[in-house]
């Protein structure tokens, strides 16, 4: 929880809760670039940026994301920073009543 | 051993590495009478052991695994508060993954979660954001962890939730500040330190400013790094410099991501939601002034403690450590992991005792998943 993982913003989802859709190793999820919003948020798109527990936090180039990413590998952060995001996943559409949960 | 062509760029490794040994031999740090690095943060603590930093750099250089695992420094009471809070029927309890088995002085999250509790692991705090609006009947409490990287995700999903009128959402508030354990430690007259490894993304949210005090009122230097191997080696290598020219600043080895100020809208939010407590409790360091964030009361209605009635100013504060946990010692480098007597034995990943074998970014639980497999290979060699 505490390393940001590299993602590249792909599709702007909520332009008013400043929400978008970002690439984090092959996995989409949608983040909240509140932090690193720009007037025109269009800007950010194809951008990388540093995601840190589903807020984009600072944007990077291509070189630094790549770098970073091959790090947290390393470190086995990446693959826990994905398993984390899939429990998240799991936990909001799971246990709620009455919902049967959905299959990957 | 770990070998240096493990690293992306074998051959700058090697010219950093050499560049130590120089500057460790100018300064005439021995194994007896070493230079004290202390790497503050947790991630750095862990690449230094994966990647055998410590083995690869002259025994001149002593490394001291600082406070920065937010994890392993929560107080056993307030795991207990979780539980309590967990426990109540009407609780859905959203936390990271890292904090389920942090044991507390009756359970931990994950012993609370097997006897019925509704916890649930997420990876953000929209996570529980989501689960509350989708859940009207039901309190959704986050249990809001971690140093100035996690602080504003947390901020500003309190700052949604009060834009929706959430009213079953709240934050159980445990969000702690970097300088200040680092001003207690320099405080601390067994602490000897020569320098710091400072920590790359809790400054890419604060800037390098916070840490000025380090340099300009206790003399020391501190180099703001990256966390790819070599970054690390650079950084100490610029710390042994400063310490060669009897220099004391604020480098920044990072500047690629850490901007001088921080990031505004990060800060910006933590402003606006949270303030200083006047003490917050760390495992193994006591209590430390203004060391701790709580919700600002113009967002009480999103703070678990009040919510709920728990946490600090409800009932008595100190819960000792559990036997033989030396934890504290270890955290502030009078022992190393291996020291404590319960290490390996009474205390491993599996089954944890103390907080810093709970976290893979805690000193012992580092020591155990890569300083053993070393020193069975050092051996066999």
């Amino acid at each position: 929880m505490c390393l940001g993982i590299p993602g590249q913003i792909v599709e702007i989802t909520d332009a008013d809760r400043l929400m978008a859709m970002a690439d984090i190793s092959g996995v989409r999820r949608e983040v909240s670039v509140a932090c690193v919003a720009t007037p025109d948020l269009s800007d950010l798109l194809g951008k990388w940026a540093l995601i840190h527990v589903g807020f984009a936090m600072s944007v990077i180039d291509a070189d630094e994301a790549e770098k970073t990413l091959e790090a947290l590998r390393g470190l086995g952060e990446a693959q826990e920073t994905l398993e984390a995001m899939a429990e998240g996943t799991a936990a909001v559409i799971g246990h709620t009543s009455g919902v049967t949960e959905v299959a990957q | 051993m770990r070998y240096v062509e493990e690293f992306r760029d074998p051959v700058a490794a090697k010219a950093v590495l050499t560049a130590i040994e120089a500057v460790v031999e100018e300064i005439g740090a021995t194994a007896e009478d070493p230079v004290h690095i202390m790497e503050i943060c947790g991630g750095h603590t862990h690449a230094i052991f994966r990647y055998g930093l410590d083995r690869l750099t002259p025994k001149g250089i002593e490394f001291i695994h600082g406070p920065g695992c937010p994890v392993c420094v929560l107080p056993m009471s307030r795991i207990d508060e979780c539980v309590e809070i967990a426990e109540r029927p009407e609780v859905i309890f959203c936390t990271f993954g890292d904090a389920m088995r942090v044991p507390g002085t009756r359970k931990s999250l994950l012993q609370a979660k097997a006897d019925g509790a509704d916890i649930r692991m997420v990876y953000s705090p929209l996570d529980a954001l989501e689960i509350a609006r989708r859940n009207a009947e039901r309190e959704v409490v986050f249990f809001g962890l971690g140093f100035e990287t996690t602080t504003p995700s947390t901020a500003l999903s309190i700052q949604q939730a009060a834009r929706e009128s959430l009213s079953n959402f709240s934050v159980f508030c445990n969000h702690i500040t970097v300088p200040p354990p680092i001003k207690a430690l320099l405080d601390d007259p067994h602490m000897v330190l020569d320098g710091f490894v400072g920590p790359g993304h809790v400054s890419m949210v604060i800037g390098t400013h916070p840490y000025d005090f380090i340099a300009e009122t206790y003399g020391k230097p501190i180099v703001v790094a990256g966390f790819e191997p070599l970054d690390l080696l650079q950084s100490v290598l610029m710390v042994l410099r400063q310490i060669r020219d009897g220099r004391a600043e604020v480098e920044n080895q990072y500047a690629r991501v850490v901007p001088e100020h921080g990031n505004p809208a990060s800060l910006a939010a933590i402003e606006d939601v949270y303030e200083p407590r006047p003490t917050f409790e760390w495992r193994g360091l006591g209590e430390i002034d203004a060391s701790g964030l709580r919700i600002r009361a113009t967002y009480a209605a999103f703070d678990a403690e009040e919510k709920f009635a728990v946490g600090y100013g409800a009932g008595p504060r100190i819960v000792p450590e559990p036997e033989g946990c030396a934890c504290g010692q270890v955290m502030t480098g009078r022992i190393k992991p291996t020291g404590c007597p319960q290490y390996g034995t009474g205390c491993t990943p599996e089954m944890p005792l103390g907080a810093l074998m709970v976290s893979s970014e805690g000193a012992c639980a580092a020591y155990y998943q890569y300083g053993a497999t070393d020193d069975t290979l050092e051996a066999a060699e």
